[in-house]
């Protein structure tokens, strides 16, 4: 999916577009309010992550814009501020969500997840591989026609695994996609988590495979 | 907050004043319509006492040497025509009386001038009024002074000025009343702006900092101009210090993200595990500090809403509903389920939303904390006699042995969450917030299982 970030703080942002690349979302940046609007004049995209202090202006006004224009394209603001007012001036104003710097990137994952799924059902982000369909939005896979619920770690775990089918992923690689950092957990404990997937996906043409010494792939049978 | 207190009222200070000068007014009418009535009735007494003697004194003449005296019949009977009096008469030349009563008294200048001369005095146990007429007589070769006395008692003229008197009080008791009635109205009618602008400024409740009246008596124009002044630049000052507040959380957040984004990246990127611990620590830093600077922040905020309640009607199932989804994103990543149970009515309470959301968000940030994965937290509504509750049970490591009285202070937390981040603050904002709304907050273990319960009990509205 097209994200469009509009953020002023560089680093900041770099972390964002390349944490979001890693489920496949494709992020375009705008360090100011300028750029972003020729960004939205040129593409349409499913989400916009807004910071509220910009160098050419305040976010909640572009937000009014925003909304003024029938753009219903979901927002998710990210701030700083104080919490106790701005919260519910900012979903007062049209925000979807709001998430308060700095934030756990897992949050902002799962929070883009929620919204997109409020707001546009989960029929356009299916993604399928042999026989499996996976749903991320709603959470789901179907394998071979049945259709299991997924847990939060296992949905996770199929992101990655089906961002690159066939590649080869390190258990620390899935370690930091999995948990919050200070979740301190030994890389043993993703094989509970590949073991349910497994399990998720017996019947069909996809496997999750070991490769001994290195980590896990997905690929066809 | 200091309490004002009445001292006297104004209405009845003006009500008093007024009825005071009405008094001394409904005095002065009658003794002026008494004195004036007197002074009338004594003129016309006079008057016929005159008319009377120059009738007697044209009809005294001289001949041969003496004086003769026909006293007409109409002088008298002019006297006579006031009921009941007596009148008298005596007619004297030289001071020898020529006829009459010659006990009359004289008046003392009974004078020579041909002009008469009144006098009051007590004859044969009356009061009578006396006039006396001198006039120069001819008699033979010499010129003898006649004076003609006619004297009437007095008890008509008593009982008409008792008569005038009571007239003049009836009068003046009138005047007193109708008076006092204008004055009850004009009052009223003068105390009206200043009740309206009482009732007006205690209508709006204390958050309502907005100018108080655009138009007023001119009395009144530097009080209220001055209470604008005043409101103005409490609600500029306070507008600031919610500025401040946001935009000092701003400053100390900002650069701390950075410090966590490049400590995340950094963490992927190495490999030595004491390099990653180092990196988690610093990540666990940059969290703690932002938290706390966030919570200390919000408390500022909380507190200083507290002050100033922006109360409205709120649906108390409808603020946790919102409160919910707005945490369930959180609680997903660690499968948590928040469910969301309560009475269908409207739960309504009367408060400041944003607080309270706070409040109960604080609550649920705790128990997706420290909940396990794969549990469920159970928010659920209920409505007592007076009261909504908003119990908040989670399935997670409870609240410890330790003291639990600690846990609502500031910085106090409890002894078995050293290894979670947390500011200490949580519990401290909500119960501010609760008890600003005249609740309170509980805190006991969850009944059906190990966990914890939050209690929120609210008055509803």
């Amino acid at each position: 999916m097209r994200f469009l970030l509009i953020e002023d703080n560089e680093k900041l942002a770099a972390a964002i577009v390349e944490r979001l690349g890693l489920d496949g979302h494709v992020v375009d940046h705008a360090p100011d309010l300028e750029t972003a609007a020729d960004c939205l004049a040129g593409t349409g995209y499913e989400l916009i992550l807004l910071d509220i202090m910009l160098p050419d202006g305040d976010g909640r006004s572009f937000l009014e814009w925003h909304r003024t224009c029938d753009n219903d394209t979901p927002v998710i603001v990210l701030t700083a501020r104080s919490e106790v007012s701005d919260r519910v001036r900012m979903l007062d104003l049209g925000a979807d969500d709001y998430i308060t710097k700095p934030f756990d990137f897992s949050e902002l994952e799962a929070r883009c997840r929620a919204v997109l799924r409020r707001r546009q059902g989960a029929a356009r982000n299916q993604k399928t591989y042999e026989d499996v369909v996976f749903d991320p939005l709603a959470g789901t896979v179907a394998v071979a026609g049945s259709v299991f619920e997924l847990r939060n770690r296992e949905l996770r775990l199929l992101e990655v695994f089906f961002s690159a089918p066939d590649m080869i992923f390190s258990k620390s690689h899935l370690v930091d996609r999995l948990f919050s950092y200070d979740e301190e957990v030994s890389e043993n404990a993703i094989e509970v988590y590949v073991g349910r997937v497994r399990k998720k996906l017996q019947g069909g043409r996809v496997r999750i495979e070991t490769v001994r010494g290195v980590g896990y792939r997905m690929t066809a049978t | 907050m200091t309490v004002v207190h009445a001292r006297g009222s104004l209405r009845r200070r003006l009500l008093l004043q007024l009825l005071l000068v009405a008094a001394i007014l409904s005095f002065a009418l009658y003794f002026t319509v008494r004195v004036l009535a007197q002074q009338a009735a004594e003129t016309t007494q006079d008057n016929i006492l005159i008319a009377s003697a120059t009738a007697i004194s044209e009809a005294a003449r001289a001949e041969r040497g003496q004086i003769l005296v026909d006293v007409p019949y109409s002088a008298l009977s002019m006297l006579g025509s006031i009921a009941e009096e007596r009148v008298f008469y005596r007619v004297t030349a030289n001071d020898l009386t020529v006829t009459g009563y010659d006990d009359l008294p004289a008046p003392a200048r009974a004078a020579e001038t041909g002009k008469p001369v009144f006098a009051t005095a007590i004859y044969r146990d009356d009061e009578v009024r006396i006039a006396a007429l001198p006039r120069r007589l001819t008699v033979g070769d010499e010129t003898v002074i006649l004076t003609v006395l006619v004297a009437q008692t007095r008890l008509g003229l008593a009982a008409v000025s008792l008569q005038i008197s009571i007239a003049a009080a009836a009068a003046g008791i009138g005047f007193f009343l109708l008076s006092g009635a204008l004055s009850w109205f004009a009052t009223n009618n003068a105390m009206r702006p200043l009740n309206r602008l009482a009732k007006s400024v205690e209508r709006r409740g204390p958050q309502d900092l907005s100018p108080v009246a655009t138009s007023a008596p001119t009395e009144l124009v530097p009080l209220l101009q001055s209470l604008n002044t005043f409101m103005a630049r409490l609600s500029a000052s306070l507008a600031r210090t919610e500025d401040f507040i946001a935009e000092a959380a701003h400053h100390v957040r900002t650069p701390l993200a950075t410090v966590r984004t490049q400590s995340e990246i950094a963490l992927r990127s190495v490999r030595k595990p004491e390099n990653k611990q180092i990196l988690r620590e610093v990540i666990r830093a940059a969290d703690e500090s932002s938290r706390s600077a966030g919570q200390l922040l919000d408390h500022a905020m909380v507190a200083l809403r507290s002050d100033n309640l922006e109360k409205e009607q709120l649906n108390m199932k409808d603020l946790a509903q919102d409160v919910i989804r707005s945490i369930s994103p959180t609680a997903d990543l660690k499968d948590i389920r928040i469910t969301c149970s309560g009475s269908d009515t409207t739960s309504a309470v009367e408060g400041d939303p944003i607080l309270l959301q706070n409040a109960l968000r604080n609550l649920l940030d705790n128990a997706v904390k420290y909940s396990p994965e794969d549990s469920r937290i159970k928010v659920e509504i209920s409505e007592g006699a007076s009261t909504v509750r908003i119990d908040v049970l989670d399935e997670g490591r409870g609240l410890g042995d330790g003291d639990r009285s600690h846990l609502t202070e500031r910085f106090g937390r409890g002894d078995n969450v050293r290894d979670i981040i947390g500011s200490g603050l949580g519990l401290t904002i909500v119960e501010e917030v609760v008890s600003a709304h005249g609740g309170s907050l509980a805190l006991t273990d969850n009944p059906e299982r190990r966990g914890t319960c939050a209690s929120l009990t609210l008055p509803s509205a």
